[in-house]
């Protein structure tokens, strides 16, 4: 406000005066009700509304003008005009609403006010990854690592839990996908990201109750100005020959509507590791999401349809036939298969589509009360293409749809010092799996059910001690329907504890049609303080407890993974996992300094994991089969973060993250924990000149000691024997340190618009490395260094 | 204003309640490519001998029964035999011979054959007399092989179907897989093979 202020006094200062004039009008609301009270500015001089709307500013010097409005109550609002005369100006103004996204988030938006202190990524960083995806900017936040498969799959890993573990939520909405597996990334463009907010644990439970891992909210763009404006983005990288171009436009408080359109397009080729090419690695995406909204003076309705369309190639030599292959790879440390660069996508490869729909109505009672209605509609589509034969070449092996639909109630309530919030929400979910692809299906139809209920509440007990608390119940109900291999049935154990699922047989006899079905009630609660000791200091500790169902990949899985040449088998017996968290943050400020350090503990019943128990021989070779199993988990560790400005321009920042999970029924270390990883950046900043900034970043990773040895032995022929030879599964690769670099510059264009360019390096030293989170980390290294060419336009 | 509101209220249940109805139907799933089946006949050449055939059969495909193999043959010494190989998915009714699939897509195909033990090398059959044991760049596809016995020997047999690998590498052409790379379609070994 006051640098608005100051940049219209500015404005006006600059303008020569040849003569004076007067401005006046009428200020009205769009219900055309008169607005008293508002304060006018043309530079230094200013006036108020009288009770008929009606204002006037004389001595007025000529030329151009920026008027400014702002009427308590009402969005503020700026114009450019050029005064050549006398000028008569009547405005509308909007009432000023604070939408359902940002009241249910209200509590959480102040990081002063609730038990956990949440990370939130701005804008700016997120526009850095215009061209990457949602996991690479989530790894911003100390605590975050991501679990990839190649350079284009990346899932977040939030203290060390991932995947079903981690909901999702997109303009509050639980984005659908993740119960297909841990290959599958969340299907969300980043540039419609306006902001994202992670909290560590399961306390945001007006979400759901399963966030054993955290939960990551995403909010659009929000826009305030009543003026179109638009951004481009466009990106060129030197790494995949590619780059992206994403353009929005908005239009906020138009007539009482307001309506945001953001296409993107991204184009890559194979990617490179530091020595050669990582064949068929290559992506595209297509995005689109429009909304838009009527604001009325007490409710207001808005639509919203976005599509997300991805194609993505999965590495040539990451597909392999059987052990020996998965052997070959690990042993040679070069990829088998490394053809020239090239731009075209070949099998094998993935290709998606997310659509969603919603309709939001939200009604205001009075300042204090709020009802919120919403209704969702997700149709997740997903075909992946594996090397085949002959006719089967253009048929996708796998071919799944995914149809959400969930209606949700929120209320919200503020009175003295208490802010409480209640709601309910249903879903039905329904998954097909087309049988047409010749390939027994990965996940099976299911039909699920969930009705879910919870309160919420904070209240402040004195001015610096805040409590928090939740309570969560969740109904579900799951109905699949599967054709078990009967040898399988038996081998599973399931002729003794589920024959009442088998409705029928196959033709020849050799299957069993079987329709499991399973009824969960949850409980989740969340329980927590915030007390600030004084303005510098603060403190934060937040119980949660969560519970998660089993998701169909661990109820049904039942065959081959052809990317890691292991057979992975479901288990109909699994119970529900609950977890049971406590995390706490102390943070501590300084005039030039900041100190944030959040350990944590989640102890885990019933974890859920993949667990080697032997093998099977078919007619491909031998392979060892992974099952899930149940175990109590332990997982400690803790998020260190230090920000330092060293001097007028200069920045230091310094993160630091740790997990350790401990298998407690085995007494074994937990699989893929993520690594220690710590960071440095030094960022130099001199934003009167160009709005200059300069980063640079070394982030260590350290080699993960904590491992499970779950290495086992394969038959080769070698001078004429038959010998067993170890397939080393187990060790992770070594650390690493990268650095990358960051600059960006602005450039005023024209009157109101700006451009930025942005150049970024990203592995500078072109280090050779691989990660033990990368499921491809047996194929290939990981992406060789990159140059990166970003210009961003706003207008 | 109440107008818009019901409308709202109307739209959600229509959506909601159409989208109730649908009851998809599920059919097994013909697994159509499964490789059930390695099949090895071995035919003496000239007079004398009795054929040989070495089988391979898991017909649940990935599940959890183990392929069923021929223990045991034998062979007759200072003989030369004519091998070939078939392929089937036995899983579908009628079977699927995969073995002209697998001719027709010659270029991305290729058997290798290792041995064990005191047992002779397992070679190409020769272009001259076999074309079709070979692709269009005159490369082995190698389902057909030959098998010449001397004295008296034992070992094992490994058979290997690659499938997209690199034909063109070092030695893969003589029959040695370890350049071959690509994926793996079988892997089939038949112990106690005798001459005698």
């Amino acid at each position: 406000m006051l640098q608005k202020l100051l940049l219209a006094f500015g404005l006006c200062f600059c303008c020569v005066a040849f003569g004076q004039f007067k401005v006046s009008g009428q200020i009205l609301n769009q219900k055309n009700e008169v607005v008293e009270g508002c304060h006018i500015h043309i530079g230094n001089k200013s006036a108020i509304s009288n009770s008929k709307g009606n204002y006037t500013i004389k001595n007025v010097p000529v030329g151009k003008i920026l008027m400014f409005f702002s009427g308590l109550g009402y969005d503020s609002v700026e114009k450019n005009l050029v005064l050549t005369q006398d000028l008569v100006f009547d405005i509308k103004l909007t009432i000023k609403i604070t939408a359902l996204k940002e009241v249910s988030l209200n509590q959480k938006r102040n990081s002063e006010n609730n038990s956990i202190l949440e990370q939130k990524i701005k804008l700016e960083t997120i526009e850095k990854y215009s061209s990457q995806t949602l996991g690479d900017v989530l790894r911003e936040v100390a605590g975050v690592s991501v679990l990839k498969t190649g350079s284009n799959i990346v899932k977040p890993i939030i203290n060390g839990l991932h995947s079903s573990r981690v909901p999702i939520i997109s303009n509050n909405v639980r984005l659908e996908d993740q119960q297909w597996g841990s290959e599958h990334a969340p299907n969300f463009d980043v540039n419609a990201a306006g902001k994202i907010t992670i909290i560590k644990g399961a306390s945001a439970l007006q979400y759901g109750g399963d966030a054993i891992g955290g939960i990551v909210i995403i909010e659009s763009v929000d826009v305030k100005k009543d003026t179109l404006f638009g951004k481009t983005i466009s990106n060129f990288s030197s790494n995949g020959r590619g780059g992206s171009l994403s353009s929005s436009l908005h239009k906020g408080n138009f007539c009482d509507w307001s309506w945001n359109v953001l296409g993107t397009f991204k184009y890559f080729g194979d990617r490179n590791a530091p020595n050669y090419v990582l064949s068929n690695s290559g992506n595209r995406e297509y995005n689109f999401s429009g909304d838009f909204k009527f604001t009325g003076k007490k409710y207001d309705v808005a639509v919203l349809y976005s599509l997300y369309n991805s194609q993505i190639g999965i590495l040539s030599a990451a597909h392999i036939g059987n052990v020996n292959d998965l052997l070959l790879s690990i042993s040679n440390q070069i990829p088998n298969v490394v053809n020239n660069f090239t731009y075209s996508i070949k099998n094998p490869k993935q290709e998606f589509k997310h659509h969603l729909a919603k309709v939001n109505f939200n009604y205001y009672f009075d300042d204090n009360s709020t009802l919120g209605l919403q209704y969702s509609f997700q149709l997740n589509s997903r075909q992946e293409f594996d090397l085949r034969r002959s006719t089967f070449k253009n048929i996708p092996a796998l071919d799944l749809q995914l149809i959400t639909n969930t209606l949700k109630s929120d209320f919200e309530k503020e009175f003295e010092n208490w802010q409480i919030k209640s709601g309910l929400n249903i879903e039905i979910q329904n998954n097909i799996a087309n049988p047409l692809t010749g390939v027994r299906p990965l996940i099976p139809n299911y039909e699920r059910k969930d009705f879910g209920i919870y309160a919420i509440g904070t209240n402040e007990i004195s001015s610096s001690l805040t409590l928090d608390f939740g309570l969560r119940y969740d109904f579900s109900n799951i109905q699949a329907e599967k054709f078990y291999f009967k040898t399988r049935w038996n081998e599973r154990g399931y002729n003794n504890f589920f024959n009442n699922f088998i409705v029928g047989e196959t033709a020849i006899g050799d299957q069993w049609l079987a329709k499991p079905k399973f009824i969960f009630h949850n409980f989740s609660a969340s329980l927590g303080i915030h007390k600030q000791f004084n303005q510098n200091e603060n403190w934060f500790v937040n119980l949660s407890l969560a519970s998660r169902n089993p998701n169909p990949s661990e109820f049904f899985s039942d065959g081959l993974h052809h990317s890691t040449g292991q057979i992975e088998l479901g288990d109909l017996a699994l119970k529900k996992e609950q977890s049971f968290k406590i995390a706490t943050t102390f943070q501590k400020k300084w005039s030039s300094f900041l100190v944030e350090i959040n350990p944590f503990c989640n102890s885990i019943q019933n974890f859920m994991f993949l667990k080697p128990v032997g093998f099977e021989t078919t007619t491909r070779g031998a392979f060892p089969v992974w099952n899930y199993e149940q175990t109590n988990a332990l997982l400690t560790g803790f998020d260190f973060n230090m920000v330092w400005n060293v001097a007028k321009n200069w920045k230091h920042q310094f993160s630091f993250a740790s997990v350790n999970g401990l298998d407690l029924t085995n007494n074994l270390p937990l699989i893929a924990m993520p690594q220690i990883r710590f960071s440095n950046k030094i960022q130099f900043s001199k934003p009167e000149f160009y709005g200059l900034t300069i980063e640079l970043k070394n982030e260590v990773v350290l080699q993960q000691i904590q491992f499970p040895n779950n290495d086992f032995t394969t038959q080769i022929v070698q001078d004429n024997a038959l010998v067993d030879v170890n397939v080393p599964i187990s060790q992770p690769p070594k650390g690493y340190q990268l650095w990358d670099f960051y600059s960006q510059m602005n450039f005023k264009t024209f009157n109101k618009s700006s451009m930025t360019v942005a150049f970024s390096v990203q592995n500078i030293t072109n280090t050779n490395y691989r990660d033990y989170l990368n499921n491809q980390r047996f194929f290939v290294d990981e992406l060789g260094r990159n140059f990166q060419l970003q210009l961003k336009f706003n207008y | 204003m109440k107008n818009l509101k019901l409308s709202v209220f109307a739209l959600l249940s229509i959506v909601t309640f159409t989208s109730c109805t649908k009851d998809p139907v599920v059919t097994p799933v013909n697994t159509e490519e499964v490789i059930t089946t390695v099949t090895i006949v071995f035919t003496p050449v000239g007079t004398g001998g009795t054929p040989v055939t070495l089988t391979s059969r898991d017909l649940d495909g990935d599940g959890p029964l183990p392929a069923v193999v021929t223990p045991s043959a034998t062979f007759m010494a200072n003989k030369t035999y004519s091998g070939e190989v078939t392929v089937l998915n036995e899983s579908v009714v009628p079977a699927a011979n995969i073995t002209e699939e697998i001719l027709a897509e010659a270029d991305d195909h290729q058997f290798f054959y290792q041995k064990t033990g005191t047992l002779p090398m397992f070679t190409y059959a020769p272009i001259a007399t076999n074309p079709t044991n070979f692709d269009s760049n005159g490369r082995p596809v190698g389902h057909k092989t030959v098998f010449t016995t001397t004295t008296a020997a034992t070992g094992s047999l490994k058979i290997t179907l690659r499938h997209e690998g690199n034909k063109a590498a070092a030695n893969v052409a003589n029959g040695d897989i370890t350049n071959a790379t690509g994926s793996t379609d079988f892997e089939v070994t038949f112990n106690g093979l005798v001459v005698q």
